[in-house]
């Protein structure tokens, strides 16, 4: 019996000498990448650091002083704007591409790839294109708009114009988001459907009774991330407009990569990334609590 | 029965203008691209616009070419691509394994830990890891941009952990039967058929790398060691109006990307349908 006990116990020791060992990586990353660097970050945010002098403890100077900043208020307003008009209409756009390839139509697969291909090109080759379709002098949408006989507008030029025009890339990119509700589609049963169509429903009650309720948690999902990633666009307002004009696209991670990169405001950049995370985690949380309303988790 | 069949011809008619129009949008851009990239500077600023160029300015990508040393930088992306491609796939199917294969203590709380770090803004890491990098030296070496890769990454041991889930426990207890450890029922046996999960990692390991921007950005400052695309932020920032050469830049700094999506786009789309099943 006692015999019996340790060679167990041995058995186990030696499950659990394996196991960490494999997951060794995950643990050394984890704690060189993530804990340490976010513990680092934390306390310098209540500091003064320039990265050549030693840092100075500052208390809260930092986190008070950015309430103060118009600049950084102007980003802020900014990046949520952005994702206001971002989030809802590329996943609109996106569970519409999703529907039409969810169709039966011949050719599906090479409609999907034409449908999927702008989200995989690299951003800045995107916004390299965009910005001279964009191009108030010789692109392609002021050439049209001369053709048909309207004024000519200043598209990422114009202060009121530039974050819609970065919100057309976003939907125009929305492909990948679309693949992930075409999956979602395919796993209404269709019966729901059928039963629909007794009850003497048109598409549209087929759409908001069935399909929306079903494929909720995929919208849910699908909103988190587009929220997540929205709130930290930055490669579209460093290339195109470099925050301009007059701060119009000045998103938040420009401003903090400003702070820390070309100020060297170490201190004042990494309280920037604690706010943010911070806004992130209230906007998930609230995305959750209202989920409870909308989302529909099976049986 | 008549205006049954009518009524369905008008909504084939309805849908497929719908699939073109968003084709049409999906795919501008991109003629717009090459047809410009084709042009001489005057066909560019003429008016009227013209859609097809007079005659095909094959030259336009050589000298964008040698403008900026395009060659060097594919290279240099590709190393990347390539060392993060092994770190990825050596280092998520290791922890993925040890989470789905092993029993030990504790293994529920760190999964859910490792899950987690999917959920950290890359900003708020940012600025910390590159004090990391430069305190220990290696600001302006590829290090920060491929080392990370050899440890951790939330989404590729989620799914390579369901991938595994899928193949049955008898194979490894066979295994032990046989006298195999851990380490060999991981590398002869399940690594070996989980290749179509691993192709995932790959391609969207490849992607990641090839189209990261703000990596090469904060971390190289030699213009030998830049990548694609860093290379092609720098000739968008100083050749503002050679907009037949900047397009000629981007349609070659493209090109890779659609080359591997074109051969393994199943295995970006089987990614893409994982991330929506786990929602």
């Amino acid at each position: 019996m006692r015999k019996e006990h340790k060679k167990m116990s041995l058995a186990a020791r030696r499950r659990n000498v394996a196991g960490y060992l494999f997951i060794a990586p995950a643990l050394i990353g984890m704690s060189l990448f993530y804990v340490f660097p976010m513990l680092f970050s934390f306390g310098t945010s209540f500091t003064d650091w320039n990265l050549m002098t030693t840092p100075s403890f500052v208390g809260g100077d930092n986190y008070m002083e950015l309430m103060n900043d118009s600049v950084y208020l102007k980003s802020i307003r900014v990046t949520f704007y952005y994702t206001l008009l971002a989030v809802p209409l590329s996943n609109i756009y996106a569970l519409l591409m999703a529907m039409l390839l969810n169709a039966k139509i011949r050719g599906r697969s090479v409609v999907r790839t034409i449908f999927y291909v702008p989200s995989i090109v690299p951003a800045v080759a995107s916004a390299g294109v965009w910005m001279y379709i964009f191009n108030p002098y010789n692109g392609f949408l002021n050439q049209i708009f001369l053709q048909l006989g309207f004024d000519p507008k200043m598209w990422i030029y114009d202060s009121k114009q530039v974050i819609p025009c970065i919100v057309a890339m976003a939907i125009w990119a929305a492909g990948g988001t679309a693949v992930i509700y075409l999956a979602a589609l395919q796993g209404v049963p269709s019966e729901l459907h059928e039963a629909v169509a007794i009850d003497g429903g048109n598409g549209l009650h087929k759409f908001f009774y069935i399909t929306v309720p079903m494929i909720s948690p995929i919208i849910f999902y699908n909103l988190i991330m587009g929220v997540i990633n929205s709130m930290q666009v930055f490669t579209q307002g460093y290339i195109m407009t470099d925050g301009g004009p007059n701060n119009g696209s000045l998103f938040y991670v420009l401003l903090l990569y400003r702070r820390a990169f070309e100020q060297t405001k170490m201190g004042t950049a990494c309280a920037m990334a604690w706010i943010l995370f911070f806004i992130l985690g209230i906007l998930t949380l609230l995305n959750f609590a209202l989920s409870r309303k909308w989302v529909y988790y099976g049986g | 029965m008549k205006s049954h069949k009518k009524n369905r011809t008008i909504k084939r008619m309805f849908l497929w203008t719908a699939i073109i129009l968003v084709c049409i949008i999906s795919l501008f851009p991109f003629y717009w691209m090459v047809r410009s990239s084709l042009m001489t500077k005057t066909e560019i600023f003429g008016t009227p616009m013209r859609w097809v160029p007079e005659v095909p300015q094959w030259d336009n990508y050589s000298e964008a070419l040698t403008r900026i040393p395009f060659m060097r930088y594919f290279w240099n992306s590709f190393l990347l691509v390539i060392l993060n491609i092994v770190g990825k796939v050596l280092s998520s199917s290791l922890v993925a394994f040890g989470f789905s294969r092993i029993e030990f203590k504790g293994r529920n709380i760190w999964f859910a830990l490792v899950i987690m770090t999917m959920m950290i803004p890359w900003s708020v890491l940012l600025i910390p890891q590159f004090m990391l990098w430069s305190q220990v030296g290696l600001y302006n070496t590829y290090f920060p941009l491929f080392f990370p890769a050899f440890f951790v990454d939330g989404f590729y041991v989620f799914l390579l952990r369901q991938f595994f889930a899928t193949l049955p426990r008898e194979y490894d207890e066979a295994a032990i039967i046989d006298g195999a450890g851990y380490f060999q029922i991981y590398s002869r046996i399940l690594l070996p058929m989980c290749k179509p999960a691993l192709m995932t990692v790959c391609v969207f390991t490849f992607m990641n790398t090839w189209n990261d921007f703000i990596g090469p950005m904060i971390y190289l400052k030699d213009t030998d060691k830049f990548t694609v695309s860093l290379g092609l932020q720098q000739f968008i920032s100083q050749y503002t109006t050679e907009w037949h050469y900047m397009m000629a830049a981007a349609t070659v700094a493209i090109m890779p990307m659609l080359v591997m999506f074109f051969f393994a786009q199943r295995y970006f789309i089987e990614g893409m349908n994982f991330a929506g099943v786990k929602g």
